[in-house]
């Protein structure tokens, strides 16, 4: 980025588009009328052109000349605007746009564009789109972690810089606003995309699906997570699934059962530690304390939510509450100590379900002491 | 001693051609080409045989001929000229059955090459990224060319355990794309506008003609059984290919694009199946990995590839907005396009 600079407004009458430098631009220039190169009418002696770092000297008052008014040769409309003139306005917005080095900013945008427009991108075999990832999803979800959330992350250094690794997470709020907040610090803090497995559902419903895939995301199932954890990728679960993210507001920070712990059998046979992730603050954002069980079986989902503020409020109901966020990655459980074949024994992996489990809510509730009060 | 190869399914384009250059190879002694109607074009060194694999002629032929190696291409996705799905349900599974009945009563037979499709695994929502070979579709398909497949691999399997002494290799191909190619895809492909499912953009994967081809040759030289999964390296998305074919798309909810399938069906215009609404609602992935290991096949074309050869024979030229930005590109002039190809590549890819 370049630095923040001070845009003068106003031009005292000279031809030029108040950038405050010392000679107008190419631009200006042609639009004031040919003859009008830039005379020395003034006692500042003129500067090079685009030089915008350079400020002219504060104890140096420019003394004004009077000039009659301006004018252009072209009175009538018919003449127009020869190309070379389009060209040259355009430069100077873009100038103005993209700053000094515009030149090259605005060709790796035009490159940008024109790969999406021609679909000359790459895709991996899961449907993830590193590009639409980063510069859409992750760079809109950046004021909703920093600025509404105010997400304070604790434990980053127990993120593997590299290999893969299964990040297993509580669920909550309603919403799985948690999996898109988690995605986005793990890309802020490490730089590497988080690959969320999500339930059928999501794969079902329109517009959330595409999204999902192109998000990182694919399907919660044994043959995904072993397929993308061998591949060397930084894997999220949320083991409680929807009857932790639909959970009672009465029922916060209370984990619910690990599924059937295939999460760990995953990372048991691929020989991958096990992050456990503790999330704060979720529960609160939408407080579920109803549900329409007639009408979620008629849609086909899970719960239908019902809020203090939804559906009371419609879409204004559907604003998550601004609740305070605390995020601890706690120390990796290794599984590559365990035997061969150890996947296949259910003793060991109910074994380590609890041990993530009895982790995870250990250090919700030591987060839950520190947090002041919910909103900040 | 060469083979002597029969070849079903000659009548249509992709089997003559391929009847043709595995007459042309060496180790092969004669192909013998067997279908209902006789081929459009020229068959070069091919025995036409008219014969209906629906009758017990087949076996006849196939004694006579002293033929070793079957290669059983005649399973068709559409009834297309055919007539009703009656027709291509009983041209699918009378003519498989009869085939592999005749082929279980001669003796001299060593080989049997199954062409089938990655169509077998279904779509749904709930399938996983990419199929394996042993995987099994996650609902099991109720009719259509899908149950047609999926029964003919299963009187294939049964062929196999009453002839252990046959090596049997399927080959599970996804979409076929190319020039010369006539499936519901391409004249999916081949339609103006483009209808797609409103809010889903499948993942879909390619194999080129010529790598059709080339793994059907390797499959009758190689004689390695098993099923495989074919298909080039890679996936893409239903959004990037139309983009690559620069057609517009009409995103339509999901029951309107069966509707409007059908009436494109009734006009004649694209031979849409029912299967492939689920195609391009959830799309689909197959592993290839033991296609590489077991068979030792490597495919050509990725499957992008094989899209850019497609749809640089059907495709439109730039758009209005493509040709702005590309004219744009070059106003900027020599260290834009440097720049730009440098933005390609320092695009992290995760």
């Amino acid at each position: 980025m370049a630095d923040a600079e001070v845009i003068p407004i106003g031009t005292g009458g000279r031809p030029g588009r108040g950038t405050g430098n010392a000679r107008p631009s190419k631009a200006s220039r042609t639009l004031a009328g040919g003859s009008s190169r830039p005379k020395s009418r003034r006692t500042s002696k003129p500067s090079d052109a685009g030089g915008a770092d350079e400020t002219p000297d504060p104890g140096e008052i420019p003394v004004r000349e009077t000039r009659p008014p301006t004018t252009t040769e072209d009175r009538g409309p018919t003449s127009g605007i020869t190309p070379s003139e389009w060209l040259a306005a355009f430069q100077a917005g873009a100038g103005q746009v993209f700053g000094n080095d515009w030149e090259p900013r605005l060709a790796e945008f035009l490159a940008f564009l024109r790969r999406r427009l021609t679909g000359e991108y790459e895709v991996d075999q899961f449907g993830f789109d590193p590009e639409v990832a980063e510069r859409l999803l992750l760079a809109s979800l950046r004021p909703l972690a920093e600025k509404w959330f105010r997400i304070e992350v604790r434990g980053t250094e127990n993120i593997p810089g590299e290999g893969g690794a299964l990040v297993v997470s509580n669920h909550s709020g309603t919403l799985p606003v948690d999996t898109l907040m988690t995605l986005f610090t793990i890309h802020e803090q490490t730089g590497r995309f988080l690959r969320p497995l999500g339930a059928d559902l999501v794969f079902r419903m329109p517009f959330v699906s595409s999204l999902a895939r192109k998000g990182g995301s694919t399907l919660a199932c044994n043959e995904d997570a072993e397929r993308m954890l061998t591949g060397g990728e930084l894997v999220g679960v949320w083991p409680e699934g929807f009857k932790g993210i639909g959970k009672p507001f009465t029922e916060r920070y209370k984990l619910q059962r690990f599924g059937r712990g295939g999460f760990v059998a995953a990372a048991l046979r691929t020989g991958v530690p096990i992050v456990p992730l503790s999330v704060v603050g979720a529960e609160e954002i939408y407080p579920l304390i109803g549900n329409v069980p007639a009408l979620a079986r008629l849609l086909g989902i899970p719960y239908v939510p019902i809020t203090p503020f939804f559906p009371w409020l419609g879409p204004l109901g559907m604003v998550p509450l601004p609740s305070k966020w605390l995020m601890e990655f706690g120390e990796p459980i290794r599984t590559d100590e365990y035997d061969e074949g150890a996947a296949d024994d259910p003793m060991l992996v109910f074994n380590v379900t609890d041990q993530v489990r009895e982790t995870i809510q250990q250090s919700l509730y030591a987060l839950l002491v520190q947090r002041s009060s919910v909103w900040r | 001693m060469g083979k002597v190869v029969l070849v079903t399914g000659v009548s249509r384009d992709l089997g003559r051609r391929f009847a043709r250059s595995l007459a042309a190879e060496a180790g092969v002694d004669r192909v013998v080409g067997v279908d209902a109607v006789p081929p459009q074009r020229d068959i070069g060194d091919v025995t036409f045989v008219r014969a209906d694999i629906r009758n017990p002629v087949i076996a006849k032929v196939i004694a006579k001929e002293d033929v070793d190696t079957v290669v059983h291409m005649s399973v068709i996705a559409t009834p297309g000229s055919t007539g009703g799905r009656g027709t291509m349900k009983e041209l699918n599974i009378i003519g498989t059955m009869q085939l592999l009945a005749a082929c279980q009563k001669a003796p001299g037979i060593r080989n049997l090459v199954v062409k089938s499709t990655s169509t077998v695994y279904g779509a749904s929502s709930r399938d996983p990224a990419m199929f394996t070979e042993d995987m099994e579709p996650r609902r099991q398909p109720s009719s259509g060319y899908a149950k047609d497949v999926a029964e003919i691999e299963g009187y294939v399997r049964g062929f196999g355990r009453r002839r252990p002494d046959v090596r049997v290799t399927t080959l599970r191909l996804a979409n076929v794309l190319g020039p010369h190619v006539t499936s519901p895809t391409t004249s999916y492909f081949r339609l103006p506008v483009i209808p797609t499912v409103l809010g889903f953009d499948p993942r879909l994967q390619f194999v080129h003609e010529r790598d059709l081809m080339r793994v059907l040759t390797h499959a009758v030289h190689s004689e390695i059984p098993g099923t495989y999964n074919i298909a080039g390296d890679g996936v893409m998305l239903l959004s990037q290919a139309v983009r690559r074919l620069r057609k517009p798309t009409v995103p339509l909810v999901r029951p309107a694009v069966g509707a409007v399938a059908s009436v494109l069906k009734s006009a004649r215009m694209a031979d849409f199946s029912p299967e492939q609404l689920g195609f391009l609602t959830f799309g689909r992935g197959i592993d290839t990995t033991r296609m590489r290991e077991d068979l030792r096949f490597e495919p050509e074309y990725t499957s992008e590839q094989t899209f850019c050869d497609f749809a640089a024979a059907i495709g439109g030229g730039p758009g209005p907005v493509e040709r702005a930005v590309d004219g744009l590109s070059a106003a900027l002039g020599e260290p834009a396009t440097a720049l730009s190809t440098a933005g390609v590549t320092g695009v992290p890819h995760g």
